[in-house]
Protein backbone atom coordinates (compact mmCIF):
# COMPACT_ATOMS: atom_id res chain seq x y z
CA UNK A 1 0.00 0.00 0.00
CA UNK A 2 1.17 3.38 -0.64
CA UNK A 3 2.40 5.31 2.10
CA UNK A 4 1.48 9.10 1.13
CA UNK A 5 3.70 12.24 3.24
CA UNK A 6 1.39 12.76 5.79
CA UNK A 7 1.00 13.86 9.63
CA UNK A 8 1.70 11.18 11.63
CA UNK A 9 1.45 10.45 15.72
CA UNK A 10 5.01 11.09 16.35
CA UNK A 11 5.55 13.94 14.30
CA UNK A 12 3.15 15.16 16.97
CA UNK A 13 4.68 13.71 19.60
CA UNK A 14 8.10 14.86 18.54
CA UNK A 15 6.21 18.76 18.22
CA UNK A 16 4.74 18.59 20.98
CA UNK A 17 7.53 17.50 23.23
CA UNK A 18 10.13 20.35 22.02
CA UNK A 19 6.99 22.52 22.61
CA UNK A 20 6.74 21.94 26.16
CA UNK A 21 10.60 22.28 26.20
CA UNK A 22 10.51 25.77 24.69
CA UNK A 23 7.47 26.48 27.05
CA UNK A 24 9.09 25.63 30.18
CA UNK A 25 12.51 26.99 29.70
CA UNK A 26 10.92 30.19 28.54
CA UNK A 27 9.03 30.36 31.63
CA UNK A 28 11.91 29.11 34.03
CA UNK A 29 14.64 31.44 32.46
CA UNK A 30 14.74 35.14 32.53
CA UNK A 31 16.12 38.30 34.75
CA UNK A 32 15.04 36.85 38.17
CA UNK A 33 15.50 33.10 38.81
CA UNK A 34 12.25 31.63 39.93
CA UNK A 35 13.86 28.30 40.59
CA UNK A 36 12.04 25.32 38.93
CA UNK A 37 11.02 23.42 41.98
CA UNK A 38 9.14 26.20 43.09
CA UNK A 39 7.63 26.92 39.88
CA UNK A 40 6.42 23.66 39.89
CA UNK A 41 5.05 24.32 43.65
CA UNK A 42 3.73 27.38 41.74
CA UNK A 43 1.54 25.35 39.39
CA UNK A 44 0.59 22.84 41.43
CA UNK A 45 -0.82 25.35 44.05
CA UNK A 46 -2.79 27.11 41.19
CA UNK A 47 -3.99 24.02 40.24
CA UNK A 48 -4.85 22.56 43.79
CA UNK A 49 -5.93 25.67 45.51
CA UNK A 50 -2.96 25.02 48.23
CA UNK A 51 -0.29 27.31 49.31
CA UNK A 52 2.16 28.70 46.67
CA UNK A 53 5.97 28.68 47.73
CA UNK A 54 6.22 31.87 45.25
CA UNK A 55 5.61 35.45 46.89
CA UNK A 56 3.16 37.48 44.99
CA UNK A 57 6.02 39.99 42.54
CA UNK A 58 7.44 36.83 42.02
CA UNK A 59 3.80 34.93 41.01
CA UNK A 60 2.85 38.37 39.44
CA UNK A 61 6.25 38.08 36.98
CA UNK A 62 5.73 34.40 36.32
CA UNK A 63 1.81 34.61 34.85
CA UNK A 64 1.42 38.85 34.10
CA UNK A 65 4.85 39.11 32.43
CA UNK A 66 6.44 35.48 31.74
CA UNK A 67 3.38 33.72 30.77
CA UNK A 68 1.97 35.23 28.07
CA UNK A 69 5.12 36.52 26.63
CA UNK A 70 5.61 32.90 26.05
CA UNK A 71 2.28 32.40 24.96
CA UNK A 72 2.34 36.17 22.24
CA UNK A 73 6.09 34.79 21.08
CA UNK A 74 4.60 31.42 20.29
CA UNK A 75 1.40 32.55 18.74
CA UNK A 76 3.71 35.34 16.48
CA UNK A 77 6.36 32.73 15.29
CA UNK A 78 3.36 29.82 14.69
CA UNK A 79 1.36 32.58 12.61
CA UNK A 80 4.72 34.05 10.53
CA UNK A 81 5.87 30.28 10.04
CA UNK A 82 2.45 29.27 8.99
CA UNK A 83 2.08 32.29 6.33
CA UNK A 84 5.47 31.92 5.17
CA UNK A 85 4.72 28.46 3.95
CA UNK A 86 1.25 29.12 2.38
CA UNK A 87 3.47 31.65 0.54
CA UNK A 88 5.77 29.94 -0.86
CA UNK A 89 3.00 26.82 -1.43
CA UNK A 90 0.96 30.22 -3.71
CA UNK A 91 3.74 31.76 -5.51
CA UNK A 92 5.71 28.26 -6.05
CA UNK A 93 8.61 30.13 -4.87
CA UNK A 94 10.87 28.88 -2.07
CA UNK A 95 12.21 32.58 -0.89
CA UNK A 96 8.54 34.00 -0.76
CA UNK A 97 7.94 35.57 2.79
CA UNK A 98 4.73 36.00 4.67
CA UNK A 99 5.87 40.19 3.86
CA UNK A 100 6.15 39.62 0.40
CA UNK A 101 3.01 41.40 -0.45
CA UNK A 102 3.29 44.25 1.32
CA UNK A 103 2.20 43.58 4.23
CA UNK A 104 5.54 44.91 6.30
CA UNK A 105 5.83 48.04 4.24
CA UNK A 106 1.75 48.67 4.88
CA UNK A 107 2.50 48.69 8.54
CA UNK A 108 6.23 49.77 8.37
CA UNK A 109 4.50 53.28 6.79
CA UNK A 110 1.26 53.56 8.69
CA UNK A 111 3.44 53.70 12.48
CA UNK A 112 5.68 55.99 10.93
CA UNK A 113 3.08 58.41 9.99
CA UNK A 114 1.88 57.99 13.37
CA UNK A 115 4.27 57.99 15.24
CA UNK A 116 5.65 61.56 13.44
CA UNK A 117 2.02 62.79 13.93
CA UNK A 118 1.25 61.89 17.51
CA UNK A 119 4.30 60.61 19.34
CA UNK A 120 2.30 59.85 22.32
CA UNK A 121 -0.06 57.31 20.90
CA UNK A 122 1.74 54.29 21.21
CA UNK A 123 -1.34 52.72 22.42
CA UNK A 124 -2.50 52.56 18.99
CA UNK A 125 0.83 51.22 17.42
CA UNK A 126 -0.69 47.79 17.25
CA UNK A 127 -3.99 48.93 15.47
CA UNK A 128 -2.23 50.93 12.95
CA UNK A 129 0.57 48.25 12.32
CA UNK A 130 -2.75 45.98 11.50
CA UNK A 131 -4.69 48.23 9.46
CA UNK A 132 -1.16 49.20 7.65
CA UNK A 133 -0.39 45.59 7.27
CA UNK A 134 -3.82 44.63 5.62
CA UNK A 135 -3.79 47.62 3.59
CA UNK A 136 -0.53 47.00 1.68
CA UNK A 137 -1.94 43.58 1.09
CA UNK A 138 -5.09 44.76 -0.03
CA UNK A 139 -3.02 47.82 -2.57
CA UNK A 140 -1.08 44.50 -4.27
CA UNK A 141 -4.33 42.43 -4.76
CA UNK A 142 -6.24 45.54 -6.12
CA UNK A 143 -3.12 46.13 -8.40
CA UNK A 144 -2.12 42.48 -9.34
CA UNK A 145 -6.05 42.21 -10.66
CA UNK A 146 -6.27 44.76 -12.73
CA UNK A 147 -2.79 43.76 -14.12
CA UNK A 148 -3.82 40.67 -14.67
CA UNK A 149 -4.73 37.39 -12.74
CA UNK A 150 -1.33 35.40 -12.48
CA UNK A 151 0.86 34.88 -9.42
CA UNK A 152 3.64 36.67 -11.14
CA UNK A 153 1.60 39.73 -11.86
CA UNK A 154 0.91 39.58 -8.02
CA UNK A 155 4.82 39.37 -7.04
CA UNK A 156 5.52 42.56 -9.03
CA UNK A 157 2.41 44.33 -7.85
CA UNK A 158 3.68 43.76 -4.42
CA UNK A 159 7.43 44.54 -5.38
CA UNK A 160 5.96 48.31 -6.68
CA UNK A 161 4.08 48.50 -3.40
CA UNK A 162 6.31 47.80 -1.08
CA UNK A 163 8.75 49.79 -2.64
CA UNK A 164 6.25 53.00 -3.12
CA UNK A 165 4.94 52.68 0.78
CA UNK A 166 8.84 52.31 1.74
CA UNK A 167 9.13 55.34 -0.08
CA UNK A 168 6.50 57.15 1.62
CA UNK A 169 7.73 56.03 5.11
CA UNK A 170 11.45 57.02 4.43
CA UNK A 171 10.90 60.53 3.53
CA UNK A 172 8.22 60.97 5.98
CA UNK A 173 11.09 59.24 7.80
CA UNK A 174 13.72 62.28 6.75
CA UNK A 175 11.05 64.74 7.66
CA UNK A 176 10.59 64.24 10.78
CA UNK A 177 14.61 62.48 12.19
CA UNK A 178 13.39 62.87 16.13
CA UNK A 179 11.22 59.90 15.99
CA UNK A 180 14.07 57.55 13.98
CA UNK A 181 14.50 55.86 17.74
CA UNK A 182 11.45 55.13 18.05
CA UNK A 183 10.56 53.86 14.51
CA UNK A 184 13.40 51.71 14.63
CA UNK A 185 12.75 50.08 17.85
CA UNK A 186 9.12 49.22 16.64
CA UNK A 187 10.68 47.99 13.22
CA UNK A 188 13.35 45.67 14.67
CA UNK A 189 10.17 43.69 16.65
CA UNK A 190 10.13 42.94 20.26
CA UNK A 191 7.67 41.12 22.63
CA UNK A 192 8.66 43.35 25.76
CA UNK A 193 5.35 45.24 26.61
CA UNK A 194 3.46 41.67 25.88
CA UNK A 195 0.74 41.34 28.19
CA UNK A 196 -2.51 38.62 28.20
CA UNK A 197 -4.79 41.99 26.91
CA UNK A 198 -2.02 41.93 23.83
CA UNK A 199 -2.81 37.89 23.19
CA UNK A 200 -6.48 38.01 23.51
CA UNK A 201 -6.33 40.83 20.78
CA UNK A 202 -4.43 39.05 18.09
CA UNK A 203 -5.76 35.49 19.29
CA UNK A 204 -9.11 35.57 17.42
CA UNK A 205 -7.67 36.62 13.85
CA UNK A 206 -4.91 34.21 14.44
CA UNK A 207 -7.38 31.29 15.29
CA UNK A 208 -9.72 31.68 11.93
CA UNK A 209 -6.63 32.56 10.14
CA UNK A 210 -4.65 29.26 10.75
CA UNK A 211 -7.38 26.90 11.26
CA UNK A 212 -8.08 27.80 7.40
CA UNK A 213 -4.45 27.42 6.42
CA UNK A 214 -3.99 24.15 7.87
CA UNK A 215 -7.47 22.44 6.29
CA UNK A 216 -6.48 24.21 2.90
CA UNK A 217 -2.99 22.87 3.21
CA UNK A 218 -3.98 20.28 0.71
CA UNK A 219 -4.63 22.13 -1.61
CA UNK A 220 -1.46 23.85 -2.19
CA UNK A 221 -0.03 20.82 -3.15
CA UNK A 222 -2.51 21.18 -6.08
CA UNK A 223 -1.52 24.86 -6.83
CA UNK A 224 2.50 23.61 -6.92
CA UNK A 225 1.48 21.49 -10.30
CA UNK A 226 0.23 24.94 -12.02
CA UNK A 227 -3.17 26.34 -12.64
CA UNK A 228 -4.09 24.60 -15.72
CA UNK A 229 -3.26 20.76 -13.77
CA UNK A 230 -5.07 22.02 -10.49
CA UNK A 231 -8.22 23.27 -12.56
CA UNK A 232 -7.66 19.92 -14.42
CA UNK A 233 -8.23 17.92 -11.06
CA UNK A 234 -11.37 20.25 -10.12
CA UNK A 235 -9.53 22.86 -8.26
CA UNK A 236 -10.35 26.71 -9.10
CA UNK A 237 -6.68 27.83 -8.04
CA UNK A 238 -8.16 31.68 -7.85
CA UNK A 239 -10.50 31.02 -5.52
CA UNK A 240 -8.32 29.08 -3.12
CA UNK A 241 -5.17 31.77 -3.51
CA UNK A 242 -7.55 34.71 -3.11
CA UNK A 243 -8.65 32.72 0.36
CA UNK A 244 -5.25 31.07 1.66
CA UNK A 245 -3.05 34.51 0.54
CA UNK A 246 -6.43 35.98 2.80
CA UNK A 247 -5.56 34.73 5.48
CA UNK A 248 -2.04 34.07 5.21
CA UNK A 249 -1.86 38.17 5.31
CA UNK A 250 -4.51 38.79 8.03
CA UNK A 251 -2.21 36.12 10.63
CA UNK A 252 0.62 38.28 9.55
CA UNK A 253 -0.95 41.73 10.08
CA UNK A 254 -2.20 40.32 13.41
CA UNK A 255 1.62 39.20 14.11
CA UNK A 256 2.87 42.21 13.26
CA UNK A 257 0.82 44.33 15.11
CA UNK A 258 2.00 42.52 18.26
CA UNK A 259 5.42 42.21 17.56
CA UNK A 260 6.69 44.20 14.64
CA UNK A 261 8.48 43.04 11.66
CA UNK A 262 10.23 39.91 13.03
CA UNK A 263 12.22 38.76 9.60
CA UNK A 264 13.82 35.08 8.91
CA UNK A 265 10.94 33.10 10.80
CA UNK A 266 8.45 32.88 7.49
CA UNK A 267 11.20 31.14 5.57
CA UNK A 268 13.41 29.29 7.92
CA UNK A 269 11.23 27.53 9.68
CA UNK A 270 9.08 25.75 6.70
CA UNK A 271 12.04 25.10 5.05
CA UNK A 272 13.53 23.02 8.44
CA UNK A 273 10.62 21.34 8.29
CA UNK A 274 10.77 20.75 4.66
CA UNK A 275 13.96 19.06 4.89
CA UNK A 276 13.46 17.26 8.50
CA UNK A 277 9.42 15.64 7.77
CA UNK A 278 9.04 15.95 3.83
CA UNK A 279 7.30 18.48 0.95
CA UNK A 280 4.06 18.03 0.98
CA UNK A 281 2.25 21.00 2.40
CA UNK A 282 -0.18 18.61 4.33
CA UNK A 283 2.74 18.54 6.39
CA UNK A 284 4.57 21.69 6.15
CA UNK A 285 1.83 24.10 7.30
CA UNK A 286 1.16 22.32 10.18
CA UNK A 287 4.15 21.39 11.44
CA UNK A 288 5.41 25.03 10.55
CA UNK A 289 3.07 26.06 12.55
CA UNK A 290 4.32 24.63 15.82
CA UNK A 291 7.31 24.60 14.61
CA UNK A 292 7.77 28.65 14.36
CA UNK A 293 5.67 29.10 17.60
CA UNK A 294 8.90 26.81 19.35
CA UNK A 295 11.50 28.73 17.18
CA UNK A 296 9.92 32.20 18.52
CA UNK A 297 9.78 30.76 21.80
CA UNK A 298 13.35 29.70 21.68
CA UNK A 299 14.49 32.99 20.41
CA UNK A 300 12.88 35.53 22.64
CA UNK A 301 14.81 33.66 25.77
CA UNK A 302 17.82 34.43 23.63
CA UNK A 303 16.63 38.17 23.44
CA UNK A 304 15.62 38.57 26.83
CA UNK A 305 18.91 37.01 28.33
CA UNK A 306 21.99 37.02 26.33
CA UNK A 307 22.16 41.24 27.71
CA UNK A 308 20.01 41.15 30.56
CA UNK A 309 19.20 42.95 31.91
CA UNK A 310 18.98 45.20 28.11
CA UNK A 311 17.20 43.20 25.47
CA UNK A 312 18.00 42.22 22.01
CA UNK A 313 15.54 42.76 19.19
CA UNK A 314 13.99 39.80 18.70
CA UNK A 315 14.78 40.09 15.07
CA UNK A 316 18.10 40.27 15.10
CA UNK A 317 18.10 36.82 17.22
CA UNK A 318 16.33 35.20 14.49
CA UNK A 319 18.58 35.88 11.86
CA UNK A 320 21.51 34.96 14.05
CA UNK A 321 20.65 31.78 15.24
CA UNK A 322 18.37 30.83 12.07
CA UNK A 323 21.02 31.27 9.51
CA UNK A 324 23.61 28.98 11.11
CA UNK A 325 20.86 26.57 11.88
CA UNK A 326 19.56 26.46 8.58
CA UNK A 327 22.72 26.00 6.87
CA UNK A 328 23.11 23.01 9.54
CA UNK A 329 20.57 21.51 8.64
CA UNK A 330 20.67 21.92 5.14
CA UNK A 331 23.55 20.53 5.20
CA UNK A 332 23.30 17.52 6.60
CA UNK A 333 20.40 16.40 4.29
CA UNK A 334 22.64 16.77 1.24
CA UNK A 335 25.72 13.95 2.93
CA UNK B 1 -21.13 4.64 -27.83
CA UNK B 2 -19.51 7.92 -27.76
CA UNK B 3 -17.14 8.95 -24.99
CA UNK B 4 -16.61 12.42 -26.21
CA UNK B 5 -17.90 14.97 -28.92
CA UNK B 6 -16.96 17.93 -29.85
CA UNK B 7 -19.14 20.01 -32.09
CA UNK B 8 -18.59 22.79 -33.79
CA UNK B 9 -15.30 23.75 -31.21
CA UNK B 10 -13.55 27.11 -31.16
CA UNK B 11 -11.40 27.96 -28.86
CA UNK B 12 -8.30 30.25 -28.36
CA UNK B 13 -6.90 32.92 -26.01
CA UNK B 14 -7.64 36.65 -25.73
CA UNK B 15 -10.59 36.99 -28.22
CA UNK B 16 -7.62 35.49 -30.99
CA UNK B 17 -9.58 31.58 -32.03
CA UNK B 18 -6.86 29.04 -32.31
CA UNK B 19 -8.52 26.64 -32.98
CA UNK B 20 -11.83 27.07 -35.51
CA UNK B 21 -15.38 25.02 -35.60
CA UNK B 22 -13.80 21.56 -34.96
CA UNK B 23 -16.23 18.52 -34.67
CA UNK B 24 -15.34 14.83 -33.82
CA UNK B 25 -16.19 12.24 -31.89
CA UNK B 26 -14.04 9.57 -29.90
CA UNK B 27 -15.91 6.35 -29.44
CA UNK B 28 -15.76 4.84 -26.04
CA UNK B 29 -12.61 3.23 -25.71
CA UNK B 30 -10.89 3.99 -28.84
CA UNK B 31 -7.73 6.39 -29.29
CA UNK B 32 -7.43 9.32 -31.33
CA UNK B 33 -4.41 10.89 -31.94
CA UNK B 34 -4.19 14.52 -32.58
CA UNK B 35 -1.56 15.26 -35.15
CA UNK B 36 -0.43 18.45 -37.05
CA UNK B 37 2.19 21.09 -37.58
CA UNK B 38 3.48 23.03 -34.84
CA UNK B 39 1.20 26.03 -33.91
CA UNK B 40 -1.66 24.10 -35.35
CA UNK B 41 -4.08 24.09 -32.09
CA UNK B 42 -3.46 20.73 -31.18
CA UNK B 43 -2.91 21.90 -27.28
CA UNK B 44 -5.36 23.97 -27.27
CA UNK B 45 -7.72 21.47 -28.45
CA UNK B 46 -7.27 19.21 -26.13
CA UNK B 47 -7.32 22.23 -23.38
CA UNK B 48 -10.89 22.99 -24.86
CA UNK B 49 -12.04 19.47 -25.14
CA UNK B 50 -10.98 19.61 -21.04
CA UNK B 51 -12.52 23.03 -19.91
CA UNK B 52 -9.57 24.45 -19.62
CA UNK B 53 -9.64 27.26 -22.20
CA UNK B 54 -12.87 29.54 -22.81
CA UNK B 55 -14.37 27.77 -25.92
CA UNK B 56 -17.67 28.22 -28.09
CA UNK B 57 -18.89 25.46 -29.29
CA UNK B 58 -20.04 21.94 -27.71
CA UNK B 59 -18.01 19.55 -25.92
CA UNK B 60 -20.13 16.41 -24.23
CA UNK B 61 -18.52 13.93 -22.38
CA UNK B 62 -20.51 10.90 -21.80
CA UNK B 63 -23.53 12.78 -23.32
CA UNK B 64 -22.95 15.49 -20.92
CA UNK B 65 -21.83 19.05 -21.65
CA UNK B 66 -19.16 19.83 -20.21
CA UNK B 67 -19.84 23.37 -19.63
CA UNK B 68 -22.47 22.58 -17.53
CA UNK B 69 -20.63 20.45 -14.92
CA UNK B 70 -19.21 21.04 -12.04
CA UNK B 71 -15.61 21.40 -11.75
CA UNK B 72 -15.24 18.57 -9.60
CA UNK B 73 -17.41 16.65 -11.87
CA UNK B 74 -15.52 17.49 -14.77
CA UNK B 75 -12.23 16.40 -13.44
CA UNK B 76 -13.91 12.97 -12.47
CA UNK B 77 -14.85 12.55 -16.41
CA UNK B 78 -11.44 13.72 -17.66
CA UNK B 79 -8.35 13.59 -17.06
CA UNK B 80 -5.61 16.10 -18.21
CA UNK B 81 -1.57 15.76 -18.50
CA UNK B 82 -0.24 18.41 -20.61
CA UNK B 83 2.61 18.63 -22.48
CA UNK B 84 5.52 19.99 -19.94
CA UNK B 85 3.67 18.61 -16.60
CA UNK B 86 5.01 20.80 -13.20
CA UNK B 87 6.78 18.25 -11.10
CA UNK B 88 6.86 19.82 -7.66
CA UNK B 89 10.83 18.74 -6.76
CA UNK B 90 10.35 17.68 -3.01
CA UNK B 91 7.08 15.44 -3.56
CA UNK B 92 7.10 11.39 -3.31
CA UNK B 93 6.05 9.78 -5.87
CA UNK B 94 3.26 8.45 -4.14
CA UNK B 95 2.52 12.35 -2.73
CA UNK B 96 2.13 13.28 -6.57
CA UNK B 97 0.15 10.48 -7.64
CA UNK B 98 -2.62 11.22 -4.77
CA UNK B 99 -3.24 14.78 -6.03
CA UNK B 100 -5.02 12.60 -8.76
CA UNK B 101 -7.71 11.67 -6.31
CA UNK B 102 -8.19 15.30 -5.47
CA UNK B 103 -11.86 15.53 -7.04
CA UNK B 104 -12.84 12.57 -5.54
CA UNK B 105 -11.95 13.72 -2.03
CA UNK B 106 -14.41 15.04 0.63
CA UNK B 107 -14.58 18.60 1.80
CA UNK B 108 -11.64 18.65 4.07
CA UNK B 109 -9.21 16.81 1.71
CA UNK B 110 -8.99 13.23 3.68
CA UNK B 111 -7.61 10.42 1.79
CA UNK B 112 -9.75 7.16 2.63
CA UNK B 113 -8.25 4.16 2.21
CA UNK B 114 -9.80 3.63 -1.20
CA UNK B 115 -8.26 6.12 -2.18
CA UNK B 116 -4.51 5.37 -1.36
CA UNK B 117 -5.59 1.57 -2.47
CA UNK B 118 -6.30 3.54 -5.94
CA UNK B 119 -2.86 5.09 -5.84
CA UNK B 120 -1.10 2.05 -5.07
CA UNK B 121 -2.62 0.05 -7.97
CA UNK B 122 -2.33 2.96 -10.63
CA UNK B 123 1.70 2.71 -9.02
CA UNK B 124 2.07 -1.26 -9.61
CA UNK B 125 0.62 -0.83 -13.28
CA UNK B 126 3.39 1.13 -14.46
CA UNK B 127 6.07 -0.29 -12.68
CA UNK B 128 6.44 2.54 -10.02
CA UNK B 129 6.10 0.53 -6.77
CA UNK B 130 9.74 0.55 -5.97
CA UNK B 131 9.91 4.29 -6.61
CA UNK B 132 6.95 5.08 -4.29
CA UNK B 133 9.17 7.02 -1.99
CA UNK B 134 11.36 8.66 -4.11
CA UNK B 135 11.18 12.56 -4.11
CA UNK B 136 10.15 13.47 -7.96
CA UNK B 137 13.80 15.31 -8.50
CA UNK B 138 15.34 11.96 -8.54
CA UNK B 139 13.56 9.90 -10.93
CA UNK B 140 14.87 9.86 -14.80
CA UNK B 141 12.48 11.34 -18.01
CA UNK B 142 10.90 7.90 -18.86
CA UNK B 143 10.00 7.68 -15.28
CA UNK B 144 8.62 11.18 -14.68
CA UNK B 145 6.27 10.56 -17.69
CA UNK B 146 5.30 7.06 -16.10
CA UNK B 147 4.64 9.24 -12.54
CA UNK B 148 2.56 11.50 -14.71
CA UNK B 149 0.22 8.91 -15.75
CA UNK B 150 0.04 7.66 -12.38
CA UNK B 151 -1.54 10.51 -11.30
CA UNK B 152 -3.60 10.86 -14.56
CA UNK B 153 -5.16 7.09 -14.34
CA UNK B 154 -5.38 7.47 -10.13
CA UNK B 155 -8.11 10.42 -11.23
CA UNK B 156 -9.79 7.40 -12.49
CA UNK B 157 -11.15 9.27 -15.51
CA UNK B 158 -13.22 7.56 -18.55
CA UNK B 159 -11.78 9.74 -20.95
CA UNK B 160 -7.79 10.54 -20.78
CA UNK B 161 -6.34 13.61 -22.68
CA UNK B 162 -2.88 13.14 -23.19
CA UNK B 163 -0.83 15.80 -24.16
CA UNK B 164 2.96 14.99 -25.88
CA UNK B 165 3.38 12.20 -23.48
CA UNK B 166 6.26 11.22 -24.90
CA UNK B 167 8.01 14.24 -25.14
CA UNK B 168 11.35 13.90 -24.27
CA UNK B 169 11.71 10.36 -24.32
CA UNK B 170 13.28 8.24 -26.44
CA UNK B 171 12.64 5.89 -29.24
CA UNK B 172 12.56 2.61 -26.61
CA UNK B 173 10.96 4.52 -23.74
CA UNK B 174 8.45 6.25 -26.32
CA UNK B 175 7.33 2.97 -27.64
CA UNK B 176 7.12 1.31 -23.94
CA UNK B 177 4.84 4.28 -22.81
CA UNK B 178 2.09 4.22 -25.89
CA UNK B 179 2.63 0.47 -24.95
CA UNK B 180 1.50 0.93 -21.78
CA UNK B 181 -1.35 3.72 -22.71
CA UNK B 182 -2.34 1.41 -25.16
CA UNK B 183 -2.21 -2.14 -22.82
CA UNK B 184 -4.40 0.46 -19.57
CA UNK B 185 -7.43 1.70 -21.92
CA UNK B 186 -8.11 -2.02 -23.53
CA UNK B 187 -7.99 -3.54 -20.06
CA UNK B 188 -10.14 -0.52 -18.63
CA UNK B 189 -12.19 0.61 -21.79
CA UNK B 190 -11.25 3.90 -21.18
CA UNK B 191 -10.67 6.65 -23.95
CA UNK B 192 -7.58 8.14 -24.88
CA UNK B 193 -7.14 11.31 -27.31
CA UNK B 194 -3.54 12.23 -27.48
CA UNK B 195 -1.11 14.85 -29.48
CA UNK B 196 1.67 13.11 -30.86
CA UNK B 197 4.80 14.31 -32.79
CA UNK B 198 6.10 11.43 -33.95
CA UNK B 199 3.53 10.24 -36.88
CA UNK B 200 5.21 6.82 -36.69
CA UNK B 201 4.24 6.00 -33.61
CA UNK B 202 0.38 8.14 -34.40
CA UNK B 203 0.07 5.19 -37.01
CA UNK B 204 0.65 2.74 -34.90
CA UNK B 205 -1.37 2.59 -31.60
CA UNK B 206 -4.33 5.22 -32.16
CA UNK B 207 -7.23 3.90 -33.85
CA UNK B 208 -7.88 7.02 -35.82
CA UNK B 209 -5.89 10.57 -36.49
CA UNK B 210 -7.11 13.67 -36.66
CA UNK B 211 -4.96 15.86 -38.71
CA UNK B 212 -5.27 19.87 -37.11
CA UNK B 213 -3.34 22.55 -39.91
CA UNK B 214 -4.29 26.25 -38.92
CA UNK B 215 -6.95 25.58 -35.96
CA UNK B 216 -9.01 23.93 -38.67
CA UNK B 217 -9.87 19.53 -39.52
CA UNK B 218 -7.49 18.94 -42.20
CA UNK B 219 -8.44 14.87 -42.13
CA UNK B 220 -9.99 12.85 -39.69
CA UNK B 221 -9.54 8.70 -40.30
CA UNK B 222 -7.31 6.07 -39.73
CA UNK B 223 -3.72 6.20 -39.87
CA UNK B 224 -4.00 4.51 -43.50
CA UNK B 225 -6.42 7.51 -44.51
CA UNK B 226 -5.07 10.19 -43.27
CA UNK B 227 -1.08 9.29 -42.99
CA UNK B 228 -0.46 9.93 -47.04
CA UNK B 229 2.46 11.35 -48.51
CA UNK B 230 0.70 13.68 -50.56
CA UNK B 231 -1.58 15.24 -47.65
CA UNK B 232 1.40 15.46 -45.14
CA UNK B 233 3.59 17.18 -47.74
CA UNK B 234 1.03 19.92 -48.21
CA UNK B 235 0.30 20.07 -44.48
CA UNK B 236 3.62 20.06 -42.92
CA UNK B 237 5.41 21.68 -45.86
CA UNK B 238 7.65 18.84 -45.65
CA UNK B 239 8.87 15.84 -48.04
CA UNK B 240 8.11 12.87 -46.65
CA UNK B 241 7.83 8.87 -47.93
CA UNK B 242 5.07 6.70 -46.80
CA UNK B 243 5.73 3.57 -46.32
CA UNK B 244 3.99 0.15 -45.45
CA UNK B 245 5.10 -2.26 -42.76
CA UNK B 246 4.67 -5.68 -42.54
CA UNK B 247 1.21 -4.87 -40.44
CA UNK B 248 0.06 -2.67 -42.99
CA UNK B 249 0.25 0.35 -40.82
CA UNK B 250 2.18 3.57 -42.34
CA UNK B 251 5.82 4.64 -42.06
CA UNK B 252 5.93 8.08 -42.63
CA UNK B 253 9.91 8.69 -43.00
CA UNK B 254 11.77 12.41 -44.24
CA UNK B 255 12.73 12.95 -47.48
CA UNK B 256 16.15 15.12 -48.29
CA UNK B 257 14.86 17.33 -50.50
Amino acid sequence: MAKPTRLAWWHLLVVLAALVVAVVGAVLLGAIDLGWSRVLGEVWAQLTGGRSPLSEQESAILWQLRMPRVVLAGLVGAALACSGATFQGVFRNPLADPYLLGAAAGAGMVVTILVVLTPSATAFLPAAAFVGALGGVALTWGLGRSAGAGTATLLLAGVAVASFLTAVQTFVQQLNTLTLQQVYGWILGGLSTSGWGQVLTVLPYLAVALVVLCSCSGLLDVLALGDEEAASLGVRPGAVRLVVLAAASLATAAAVSASGLIGFVGIVVPHVIRLLFGASYRVVVPLSLAGGAIFLILADIVARTALAPAELPIGVVTAFTGAPFFVLVLRRRQT
Amino acid sequence: MTALRLTAVTAGYRGRAVVRDVSVHVPVGSWLAVIGPNGAGKSTLLKAAAGLVPSAGEVLVGGKSVAALGHRERARAIGYAPQTPSLPDGLTVTDYALLGRTPHLGPLGRESRSDLEVVSGALARLDLSALANRPLRTLSGGERQRAVLARVLAQQAGVLLLDEPTTGLDIGHAQSLLELVDRLRKADGTTVVSTLHDLTLAAQYPDRVLLLDNGEVAAVGTPAEVLTADRLSRHYAASVTVLTAEDGSPVVAPRRR
